[in-house]
């Protein structure tokens, strides 16, 4: 028997039972579109994650004061101590490490932005001209702050887009001044829209002059120190040395905590990637049941064609042909419905992608490609049996009248 | 041409034994038309499905054109069946959702022949059986005398040497039936081996050479 007969044959019978054929490619067409649906949701939430954390910036390593950890062995001795701030000397000493390529220290607190008469409560962020580079995040208008040594400030800031319609409307805010507490800034930039970052809005920030923000907030303490390192192979190297150069400073007291991004990042990774695999493979069972769905409509069709196989033995067909006509008759079915579950799951991944445009819903390769595979599997195993029935048929048994 | 030689067939009904065949032999030639007539449960039906390759004897030899062929595997049997046996049925056993050329270029789909050297046979068959005008139509457009037609094409279309015919007008009225029978007998003209089972006087008495089967056994083997 020629291929192309062999395909023709089965496409013949798959026409000859419409309604039987559509309710299988409706059950395989629900189980692959199930896992493509199920599978990309999961690898949406985390590439959404995954694209968070490195919005923050890359090869990044975040220094803050206080040691989070306690001691095994002698817990009591950091009680009722209070963690030695962290200064601007402490910060410029990272310069010290090679593997570090630049460095940001952080004062945040919040202020009263006055322009005219229009006054709005914001986060203001003291930085130094390096913040823009370590967060990676664009200027829309102007300049960000400028270069120099960060102990001593002009009076200039840079606003989120937010603050800048909130404060002037449709009017140019650059080389506009406007005042913090009883300070006056001169706006040398607006920065690009960027929206939120992990409950951190961009857009709604005042960022000025690390020196400006001590003596706005009175304090000599950083809140954090953003450090990038040189590379994604040098971040451990980095981190020591954060940690080492700290310490020395510290008179031997080991007492910041250093977070890299990246510990973070591969444990979320980590964990939705294997989410992602557990709701996959529960809505590979849907391809089982429609697996079984097959063997039942097959078995049913062994016994419903009973005289046609019995009538093709007797014209001289063999086993190997009977049962590769089923085999035929199931592969078409099983690649049929898992043609139609993508199409469905991709239409699927797009409504929810609409209702969640933030999330980016992508089918991982997997799935797109393990779910038609699992389809033609499951069901060429459960022809298996069927098929080999149909294959020992008596013929005469077949063919009798009664 | 075939050679039966003291073939045995028993069949198992829950404890007992139903000997079906009790030593038949039997010689057919080349070009012969034979009938095969007898009560019911004489067993005409299981010697034709014995002589078809359908069924397997307990005991004895079967030779086809010089071939032992009682101790052929299965799938051996099928082979031979497509090329040398032609089988009519009763009830037609045309495939429902296939058009008559459909059915009847089965045999030769199974057969691994090409879709031209197909087309050329078809178009021959169809001619020759006057089909050419229901070619594409279903079994169920088709009359009962249509019907076996289409049959009696599908059997030839590998150009057997042996056709097997089925009690072939059990299912039709009486002229159809003659008409059938008719075209049957074409077919021993142009050169085949016919056998047909039949349980009607007036048809077992065309062939040229009627057997007569009682409880399994030849009664009467008459030439005219």
């Amino acid at each position: 028997m020629r291929f192309a007969d062999l395909l023709r044959f089965a496409w013949q019978v798959l026409g000859g039972y419409r309604s039987r054929t559509a309710l299988i490619l409706l059950a395989m067409g629900i189980g692959v579109a199930a896992v493509v649906a199920v599978s990309s949701i999961g690898e949406g939430a985390r590439l959404y994650v995954v694209n968070q954390f490195g919005s923050l910036g890359t090869n990044l390593i975040i220094v803050l004061p206080g040691r989070s950890e306690t001691a095994g062995a002698m817990p009591g001795v950091l009680v009722g101590k209070t963690p030695r701030d962290l200064t601007i000397d402490d910060a410029l000493s990272l310069k010290r490490s090679p593997a570090i390529l630049r460095f940001a220290p952080l004062i945040v607190g919040a202020g009263d932005v006055r322009v005219g008469s229009r006054t709005r409560e914001t986060p203001v962020l003291g930085t130094t001209a390096e913040f823009i580079q370590v967060r990676q995040m664009d200027i829309a208008q102007g300049l960000f702050l400028p270069p120099g040594d960060p102990r001593h400030s002009q009076p200039v800031c840079v606003i989120g887009s937010t603050v800048a319609a909130e404060l002037f409307g449709a009017r140019p805010a650059l080389g506009e001044w406007l005042r913090i507490g009883d300070r006056r800034f001169r706006i040398v930039g607006v920065l690009a829209k960027q929206g939120q970052s992990l409950g951190f809005n961009t857009d709604e920030i005042v960022v000025i002059p690390l020196a400006a923000a001590q003596a706005l907030f009175n304090t000599e303490s950083l809140f954090r120190i953003l450090v990038e390192a040189k590379s994604r192979e040098q971040i451990a190297y980095a981190k020591a040395d954060v940690e080492e150069i700290i310490r020395l400073r510290h008179e031997g007291e080991r007492d910041v905590t250093v977070i890299t991004q990246d510990a973070v990042l591969e444990t979320f990774d980590r964990i939705l990637r294997a989410l992602t695999l557990a709701v996959g493979g529960i809505a590979a069972i849907s391809l089982a049941v429609a697996g079984i769905l097959i063997m039942n409509v097959m078995l049913i069709a062994v016994t419903q064609r009973r005289k046609e196989i019995g009538l093709l033995k007797a014209l001289g067909a063999t086993g190997q042909q009977i049962r590769a006509a089923f085999f035929t008759e199931a592969i078409m079915l099983a690649l049929g419905g898992a043609l139609l579950g993508l199409a469905v799951g991709k239409l699927g991944q797009v409504a929810i992608g609409q209702v969640f445009p933030d999330i980016p819903f992508t089918a991982p390769w997997w799935a797109v490609l393990a779910a038609p595979l699992t389809a033609v599997v499951t069901s060429v195993l459960f022809t298996v049996l069927p098929a080999k029935r149909a294959a020992m048929l008596d013929p005469v048994m077949a063919l009798s009248k009664r | 041409m075939i050679r039966l030689t003291g073939i045995e067939r028993v069949f198992r009904v829950g404890d007992e034994e139903v000997h079906a065949l009790r030593g038949v032999s039997l010689d057919i030639a080349q070009g012969e038309y034979l009938s095969i007539m007898g009560p019911s449960g004489s067993g005409k039906s299981t010697l034709l499905n014995i002589l078809g390759l359908l069924d397997r004897p307990n005991a004895g030899r079967y030779e086809l054109n010089g071939h032992d062929v009682t101790g052929l595997a299965d799938d051996e049997l099928a082979r031979v069946r497509r090329e040398a046996i032609g089988f009519v049925f009763q009830f037609f056993h045309l495939v429902p959702r296939l058009t008559a050329e459909q059915n009847i270029e089965l045999p030769m789909v199974l057969a691994g022949i090409d879709p031209a050297e197909r087309r050329r046979r078809l178009d021959k068959l169809l001619a020759d059986y006057g089909l050419e005008a229901r070619a594409g139509h279903r079994p169920d457009q088709l009359s009962g005398g249509q019907c076996q037609r289409v049959a009696i094409a599908r059997a030839m279309s590998m150009g057997p040497t042996l056709i097997l015919a089925d009690e072939p007008t059990g299912n039709l009225d009486r002229h159809t039936g003659q008409e059938v029978m008719a075209v049957l007998e074409r077919v021993h003209h142009e050169g085949g081996t016919v056998a047909v089972v039949t349980h009607d006087p007036e048809i077992g008495a065309r062939a040229h050479r009627r057997i007569r089967l009682v409880d399994g056994a030849i009664a009467e083997d008459k030439r005219s």
